[in-house]
C-alpha cells in the first residue's frame, strides 16, 4: 500500500535532514578552533545526498558520503597564541558560519515539511482504516 | 464478486489507489528537495484515471487479463501500475540540477490530501448506503 510507503519515504528524507543539522553544528561549534598547521585546522563538513530506490519502490534519500571543505584555511597573525607555529601564524577553520546558517534554515525547513507529509498521510490512513464505520 | 465490488464503489476505488499513487510522488519529491540532479516527477490524474477506467471495461468484458508483478518495482497492467509519470518542468531549476520547487509540492501535497480525502468521503456514503438498502431503511 502506498500509503506506507509514504512513511518510510518521509523518514528516510527526515534521517538525512537531520545528519546534515548534525555537520552544520560540529561545523559551526569549530569555526573558531584554531591549530598550528593548515593540514591540522579544521574543515567545513557537508553531506552528499543521493536518491535511493527502495524495496517498495520508492524512492527516499540517503546520505552518500560526507565531503570536507577544500577551501583554504585563513593564517592568522597570533604570536601570544600556544599554538602559534614558528613565524607566528595560527591557521582557522575554513567554515563560513553565514553559509552555515543557511544550511541550518534549509535543513529544518525541509525536515518540518516532511514531519508534516507523514503527520497528514497519518490522518489519511486512519480515515481510511475507519471506512464504513460511519452512519 | 469482482462484478459486485465494481458497481458497490464505481470509479471510487480506482480513484482511490490513484490518489495514494499521487500522494506517494509528492512525498518522494519532497523528501528528494535537497538531492542533487533529482528531477521532480508528476504524474497526470486525468489520463490515469482514464486509462484506469479503460482497463475496468475491458476487464468487465473478460477480453483483458490484467499482469501481475512479482516486485513492486516492477510494471504491470492494472489499474494502479498504468499510471504515466512524467518530469515537471521548473520555473528556476536549481545550480545542482534539483527541479523541486518545494513550496509548489508542499501546495500540491495539500490539494491531493483533500481529493483523497474527497474520494473517502465518496466511499463512506457509498457504504452506508449499502448499509441502508440492506437495513430495509431502518
Amino acid at each position: 500500500m502506498s500509503l506506507y510507503d509514504v512513511f518510510n519515504i518521509s523518514s528516510s528524507a527526515m534521517a538525512a535532514q537531520s545528519t546534515r543539522l548534525n555537520t552544520t553544528a560540529s561545523n559551526l561549534a569549530n569555526a573558531n578552533v584554531d591549530a598550528s598547521s593548515p593540514e591540522e585546522a579544521y574543515k567545513a563538513r557537508n553531506p552528499v545526498f543521493q536518491t535511493v530506490l527502495e524495496a517498495n519502490g520508492g524512492r527516499g534519500v540517503k546520505v552518500a558520503g560526507i565531503t570536507e571543505s577544500q577551501a583554504q584555511a585563513a593564517p592568522k597573525h597570533d604570536p601570544g597564541n600556544p599554538l602559534a607555529d614558528e613565524n607566528g601564524y595560527v591557521y582557522s577553520s575554513n567554515v563560513n558560519p553565514v553559509e552555515e546558517m543557511v544550511n541550518m534554515l534549509s535543513a529544518s525547513r525541509t525536515y518540518q515539511t516532511n514531519v508534516q507529509v507523514m503527520d497528514t498521510t497519518k490522518q489519511l490512513a486512519m480515515r481510511t482504516l475507519q471506512l464504513g464505520q460511519g452512519q | 464478486m469482482s462484478i459486485i465490488n465494481d458497481r458497490l464503489f464505481g470509479i471510487h476505488d480506482d480513484a482511490l489507489i490513484l490518489q495514494e499513487r499521487n500522494l506517494k510522488l509528492r512525498a518522494e519529491n519532497i523528501a528528494n528537495a535537497d538531492t542533487p540532479g533529482y528531477k521532480a516527477r508528476v504524474m497526470s490524474f486525468d489520463q490515469a484515471m482514464e486509462t484506469a477506467l479503460q482497463t475496468k471495461s475491458s476487464s468487465q468484458a473478460g477480453s483483458a487479463g490484467r499482469l501481475t508483478t512479482e516486485d513492486p518495482r516492477q510494471m504491470g497492467g492494472g489499474a494502479s501500475s498504468s499510471i504515466r509519470e512524467g518530469f515537471s518542468v521548473p520555473d528556476a531549476p536549481a545550480l545542482d540540477g534539483n527541479t523541486v520547487d518545494l513550496d509548489k509540492e508542499r501546495v500540491g501535497f495539500t490539494e491531493d490530501a483533500m481529493g483523497y480525502q474527497t474520494t473517502l468521503s465518496f466511499l463512506n456514503s457509498r457504504v452506508s448506503g449499502i448499509k441502508k438498502a440492506l437495513g430495509g431503511g431502518q
